[in-house]
């Protein structure tokens, strides 16, 4: 089996969405600033993954399934969500994605494929080898995605989880984006496999199936390596575990704080726990967004003028989101008692 | 009406919804692991499967499960074994239709024996109740009947939410009139197991036939006492006890959980707040004595809400106010 690499058109779309899910962040981020307190809780952003995001779901189809984690902002908008809704539910309003109800962790869009985020580490994982064993049962080659970090990997519910998959040979891909960050502890400071310095994927090997690591900021390396694992999951070949390696260029979230106390991004643990500017900095030089765009135009696939025309549209598209939402109502007070059962 | 253990009614209640729907799923540990078992001979093993011992993984593929459209019934044989998956039970199925705005249902079953005082000592012998019924989102069910037992499990499968069923291990043998063909018991609806007009007394569970017992040892001296067993416990059916109490003005509430850790003491601050000027005397709770569960016989008795400490409750409870 070999992976058919993007057409130039895909590349593009690639790219586009790429541009879209940096753009939404990015104004995510500056919300704390621009309309201070409109934010509330705690937000944790996409940035630094989006080529691990875009190249992995750019495999999906109608019929598939995606489930993430507290840092879900990317891949509803890779899906097609709309990003004022999105955007207005990050804001708790009524005309949020999940009516205010679920905020900036448990963004969801049924009808879109993306089918639940837990807020709780690798509480998740569980959640969508359920959803494939009904994709296995439907039997029409769907397959679930399922996001998680490299912190989930040292709970119980992965282990538990690709144990069953494996077992039940699940039309699941786990794709953790290793971030080399559990909050602010180090990979090796927590991982076994890690402070010996062997991949995460590794711990595919236990549960006896594929484990492989991808450089998460390069897309065209993500969408070759998860098209693998999809294909073989539609095949009815199982599970693998990818470990796409990124780096999350803002802080794990913005500052815990009780009310009273503005919120905002402090900058990356690397730099204030650890000390290690060069290599945030590094990382910066590495950012998969314009490395990508460097990537497009060098091979012809795009030129400058038209990358900057999408990248125009882009930021429009996002703007309209932030003045949507900011001026979307509150939701009724009575709404709050909505939903609690079915 | 066949006469039928408790734990063949429940298996009953599973078929007659397995059969009529084929998004329900049955499947746990040590079950389904020849081509021989029941369910696996009548649904396949598309169905019906075996798992490790992973429930946190049990209780989370049921959950994306029922998220993508099936109907998950999960055996987990012991309410303790959900102890070990908490966040599956309490932080996740209850949450994500409110998370989501109403985009999912999530349909699915916890089955699993509680209360087994039959020497299980310290972790097998919990009546864990009251820790399921204030999460919103939860529905719990606690049949004390065979007849319930089948009736409710296969409500719990029809329902759309997550619902914890919550079976008596002392009741797994007692049989009882269960109604053949399809049999579905409403939540919410307590039923009245005894009529009396001098004393209230709720329980669930195994403290159902307890009280009833009781019941009928104080009715040999003129002392009539009503029994009532909501049999699901959220949603709870308040509206048949203040209607009792407000007929008797005496309300004993029996539990086999520790003092601080019934619903017996949820149901007592309802009936002080919405029933109190039916009230004749406080309202007494018979629960366990503030113990684990201990191994030896007698002591596992001594802690245990017994027919003599309900009597000598209702006996209280009548001398005491006005």
């Amino acid at each position: 089996m070999s992976v058919q690499p993007p057409n130039a058109e895909r590349q593009i779309w690639i790219f586009t969405h790429m541009l879209r899910v940096r753009e939404f962040e990015e104004r995510v981020k500056r919300t704390f600033t621009e309309h201070p307190g409109v934010i509330r809780g705690h937000t944790h952003l996409a940035d630094g993954a989006e080529a691990s995001i875009v190249g992995t779901l750019s495999h999906f189809r109608a019929g598939d399934a995606a489930l993430a984690t507290y840092r879900c902002h990317g891949y509803p908008l890779v899906l097609g969500s709309d990003p004022k809704a999105m955007m207005a539910e990050i804001y708790g309003r009524a005309d949020g994605l999940c009516k205010g109800l679920g905020g900036s962790m448990h963004l969801t869009d049924v009808k879109r494929g993306f089918l639940g985020t837990s807020g709780i580490v690798g509480a998740g994982i569980p959640h969508a080898a359920g959803a494939a064993w009904a994709a296995q049962i439907r039997g029409k080659g769907e397959v679930v995605f399922c996001f998680f970090g490299d912190g989930a990997s040292k709970q119980g519910a992965f282990h538990e989880t690709l144990n069953i998959a494996s077992l039940w040979k699940l039309p699941v891909i786990f794709v953790m984006e290793n971030n080399g960050y559990n909050v602010v502890t180090t990979t090796a400071q927590e991982d076994a496999n890690a402070a010996n310095g062997e991949p995460l994927a590794i711990k595919a090997k236990a549960y006896a199936m594929p484990g492989v690591t991808v450089d998460g900021a390069d897309p065209l390396a993500v969408h070759a390596t998860v098209g693998a694992a999809v294909e073989r999951a539609r095949a009815g070949g199982g599970p693998t575990l990818v470990e796409s390696k990124v780096y999350r260029l803002s802080a794990h979230g913005n500052i815990i704080a009780p009310p009273g106390v503005p919120l905002h991004y402090p900058e990356h643990e690397a730099i204030t726990v650890f000390g290690k500017r060069e290599e945030y900095e590094a990382a910066l030089r590495g950012d998969p967004v314009p490395r990508f765009r460097a990537t497009l135009v060098k091979s012809g696939v795009l030129s400058g003028a038209k990358a900057d025309e999408l990248a125009a549209q882009v930021a429009k598209e996002m703007d309209t989101a932030v003045s949507f939402a900011v001026k979307s109502p509150f939701p009724k007070l009575e709404s709050a008692l909505d939903n609690v059962y079915a | 009406m066949a006469q039928l253990p408790f734990i063949a009614a429940i298996d009953a209640g599973i078929h007659q919804e397995m059969r009529r729907d084929p998004s329900v799923l049955y499947f746990g540990q040590n079950l389904a692991t020849t081509e021989n078992h029941p369910f696996v001979a009548a649904y396949g093993h598309e169905r019906v499967r075996v798992t490790p011992i992973s429930e946190t993984a049990e209780i989370g593929i049921a959950i994306g499960a029922a998220m993508a459209g099936l109907r998950p019934v999960v055996e987990l044989y012991m309410a303790e074994f959900m102890l070990v998956a908490m966040d599956q039970v309490l932080n996740e199925a209850p949450r994500f239709r409110y998370m989501s705005g109403g985009q999912v249902k999530v349909p699915l079953v916890l089955k699993a024996g509680f209360g087994f005082a039959a020497g299980w000592a310290g972790q097998h012998t919990g009546s864990l109740t009251a820790l399921f019924m204030g999460v919103p989102g939860l529905k719990v069910v606690v049949p004390s009947t065979a007849a319930d037992a089948k009736g409710l499990m296969a409500t719990a499968i029809r329902d759309d939410n997550p619902v914890v069923f919550l079976h008596h291990y002392l009741l797994t043998l007692e049989h009882g009139e269960v109604p053949d063909g399809e049999h579905l018991v409403p939540f919410g609806k307590a039923e009245i197991r005894r009529a009396g007009g001098d004393v209230t007394i709720v329980a669930t569970g195994w403290m159902v036939p307890r009280s009833l017992a009781a019941a009928e040892k104080l009715a040999a001296e003129g002392i009539q006492a009503e029994v009532i067993d909501p049999r699901t416990v959220a949603p709870l059916d308040l509206a048949t006890i203040l209607k009792s109490v407000a007929k008797t003005g005496r309300l004993v509430l029996v539990d086999q959980a520790p003092r601080h850790a019934t619903v017996a003491g949820i149901i007592a601050g309802d009936v002080a707040e919405h029933g109190f000027s039916s009230l004749k005397a406080p309202i007494i709770q018979v629960t366990a004595r503030d113990a684990t569960v201990p191994y030896s016989e007698p002591l596992e008795a001594y802690v245990i809400p017994d027919e003599e400490r309900i009597i000598a409750a209702v006996r209280a409870v009548l001398k005491a106010g006005r």
